[in-house]
Formats: C-alpha cells, sequence, structure tokens
C-alpha cells in the first residue's frame, strides 16, 4: 500500500462486519436450543420411533420429517409435519 | 455462612481458571478467606496459575477418599494470608468426584472460609456438572465468539435446571456475566462480537469485561494471579468485577478503542 493509500484511507483498515453475521447466528441458535431446553426427555427417542413407523410405509429422508413440540396455556401440542417425496 | 461460587462456561480456554485465581485472590485482598478448588480431576492446572504446583502433596480426591484430611490438602497461597488452594487430583479417576464427597468437603470448608471459589472444568460432564451443582451464585465467563456464547447459554439452562438450588426448588443461582479477552479495537472493526450484543443474547446482568491483555500470559507464566499486577489493565478489570461482586458501584471500563493518533492515522497504522 502506498504512502498516499493510507493517507486517504481514513484508519488504515478495511471493516470486515463478520461480527453483523455472528449476532444473527448466534440469535437464531440460541432461540432454537432454548426452545427445545425444557422439552420431555422422551422427546428424542419417540422423534426416533416417529420416523421408524413413517419409513416403514413411506421412504422419506429424516430431515423432511419435522416435529416439534410447544406449549399454549397449560396444553401441549405435538406437530408432526413430513414432507412426502413427490 | 460460607458462600460457593462456581466459574464456569461450557466452552474450554475462554479464562476459566486465569478467572477462579483472579477472583479468588480479589477476595482475599478485600480480607475475605478464601479457598479455590480444582475441579478438574485429571487435567489439574489451577496449581500452575496461582503457583504452587511444587507444594501439592494431597488433593480434592485424596480428602474425598479419606486418605487425607483436609488441612493436609489446603496450600496457603504465598501472596494472601486470607487464601487457600484446594488442589485436583492429576491421577485418578474423575468418578471419585462423589456428590456426597464434594458435599461433605464444601461444608467442612464452610466452617473456615467466607468464599469457596469452585473452578470448573470445560465441557458439561461429570467434573463441570459438581463444580457448578453446590452453586449459590455463578461467573459465566464468555469470550466475545459464537460457540463461547452458545455454550454459555447451554450453561445457565443447566444451572437452572440441574443445580442443587434448581432441583430442590430454592432461591435459583444468582448468575453473573463476565466477558473476557474483550478486543475493543476489532469490535470497533466490526470483527468481533459487541459486548452489547452478548448481554443482549445472555440476558444476565454483567459483572465485568476484561479487555484482551499480553499480561493475563505473562502473568500465568509467573505462577502469579493476573490481578496482582495493578499496572494491568487485565489486572485492574479484575479488581474492578471483585469490588463490584462486594457490592461496590464501579464503572465497566476498558471499552473503548483507543483513538489513533494524527500520525497514526496518516500512515495507516493500528
Amino acid at each position: 500500500m502506498s504512502l498516499l493509500d493510507s493517507f486517504f484511507r481514513r484508519n488504515g483498515h478495511e471493516e470486515d462486519h463478520s461480527a453483523d453475521t455472528a449476532r444473527e447466528r448466534l440469535k437464531i441458535i440460541v432461540a432454537h436450543e432454548r426452545s427445545t431446553r425444557n422439552g420431555p426427555d422422551y422427546l428424542p427417542a419417540m422423534q426416533q420411533d416417529i420416523v421408524t413407523v413413517v419409513n416403514k410405509y413411506v421412504n422419506v429422508n429424516p430431515g423432511d420429517i419435522h416435529i416439534q413440540l410447544d406449549s399454549l396455556g397449560d396444553t401441549s401440542v405435538l406437530e408432526v409435519n413430513v414432507t412426502l417425496p413427490g | 455462612m460460607a458462600k460457593i461460587i462456581v466459574i464456569t462456561s461450557g466452552k474450554g480456554g475462554v479464562g476459566k481458571t486465569t478467572t477462579s485465581a483472579a477472583f479468588a485472590t480479589g477476595l482475599a485482598m478485600k480480607g475475605f478467606k478464601t479457598v479455590v478448588i480444582d475441579f478438574d480431576v485429571g487435567l489439574r492446572n489451577l496449581d500452575l496459575v496461582m503457583g504452587c504446583e511444587r507444594r501439592v502433596v494431597y488433593d480434592f480426591i485424596n480428602v474425598i477418599n479419606g486418605e487425607a484430611r483436609l488441612h493436609q490438602a489446603l496450600i496457603k497461597d504465598k501472596h494472601s494470608e486470607n487464601l487457600c488452594v484446594l488442589p485436583a487430583s492429576q491421577t485418578r479417576d474423575k468418578d471419585a468426584l462423589t456428590k456426597e464427597g464434594v458435599e461433605a468437603v464444601l461444608s467442612d470448608l464452610a466452617k473456615d472460609f467466607d468464599y469457596i471459589v469452585c473452578d470448573s472444568p470445560a465441557g458439561i460432564e461429570h467434573g463441570a456438572m459438581m463444580a457448578l451443582y453446590f452453586a449459590d451464585e455463578a461467573i459465566v465467563t464468555t469470550n466475545p465468539e459464537i460457540s463461547s456464547v452458545r455454550d454459555s447459554d447451554r450453561i445457565l439452562g443447566i444451572l437452572q435446571s440441574r443445580s442443587r438450588r434448581a432441583e430442590n426448588n430454592l432461591e435459583p443461582v444468582k448468575e453473573h456475566l463476565l466477558v473476557n479477552r474483550y478486543d475493543p479495537v476489532r469490535v470497533s472493526k466490526g470483527e468481533m462480537l459487541d459486548l452489547e450484543d452478548v448481554k443482549e443474547i445472555l440476558a444476565i446482568p454483567l459483572l465485568g469485561v476484561i479487555p484482551e491483555s499480553p499480561d493475563v500470559l505473562k502473568a500465568s507464566n509467573k505462577g502469579l494471579p493476573v490481578i496482582h499486577l495493578q499496572e494491568s489493565i487485565a489486572g485492574q478489570a479484575y479488581m474492578d468485577m471483585v469490588e463490584r461482586f462486594l457490592g461496590e458501584e464501579r464503572p465497566h471500563r476498558f471499552l473503548e478503542a483507543p483513538k489513533p493518533s494524527l500520525i497514526q492515522r496518516m500512515f495507516g497504522g493500528k
């Protein structure tokens, strides 16, 4: 870098802003992990069983089965979403 | 009544042992009888940071197993009258760290000390669980870096559900955030998470911010807790943190990048 270049660049470095990406990624993953943190202990095993049962009849990717347990007041809702192959 | 404080983080290498040594030393400098316990069974290091590695005869596991009396295993600090170190075992199986054994040692220590500082190992395995289980307060040590913040959030979840206080429906463990290795220059360039980002995501009260400083390595080289270096910004930030913990008002310092001089700006220096 020439002397003239460094003279005109205010702080002598380029702004990077990767911290913004870090912040957004963190917010998403932390929110996701908090939502599953208080789930019952049996949930992962039940998820696995549901995947096995669905696969007995239809061949789907485990990634195409979304299982979520939400609390609404004093009831809980188990939501199972399966994307079937076209 | 002794207060039990765990220094924890989830992630390794963020400065738990450095913080444990500095914090315990600071409490002792303030006149409180303090003991700092290394819970990292098999990977003992607090003794090195405290500069007492050549004086370890018996350790925490020896005391739990009844092979040594507590007073035989406690090492008196060279600098602070009020401070003792209880080293971890270097060789034994970490299963020897039983809940009953830890509880018995802690209640013995509680008779003689004002503060019991527990230096947790990294991870969420048995040693880390034992370090946090009996805690009254927790200092969650975090670097401004994504994996460290995520792991800190995980540890907060464990403190809120798996500690003795949580299991017995007592008042929850009091949580404090300590941001370590903060580099305001990199923050100003947008390369490092801002303090506000970390505070917002973890959402627990901020106890201190320790700036990145070469003095931390220099101090550990010598086996001298960095809080003894009063001319060091890291040492000063640790003392501020101790004073804040003890209820004093201290503004957070060393959060801004120093302004480059005209000459530095002209020549593009950092």
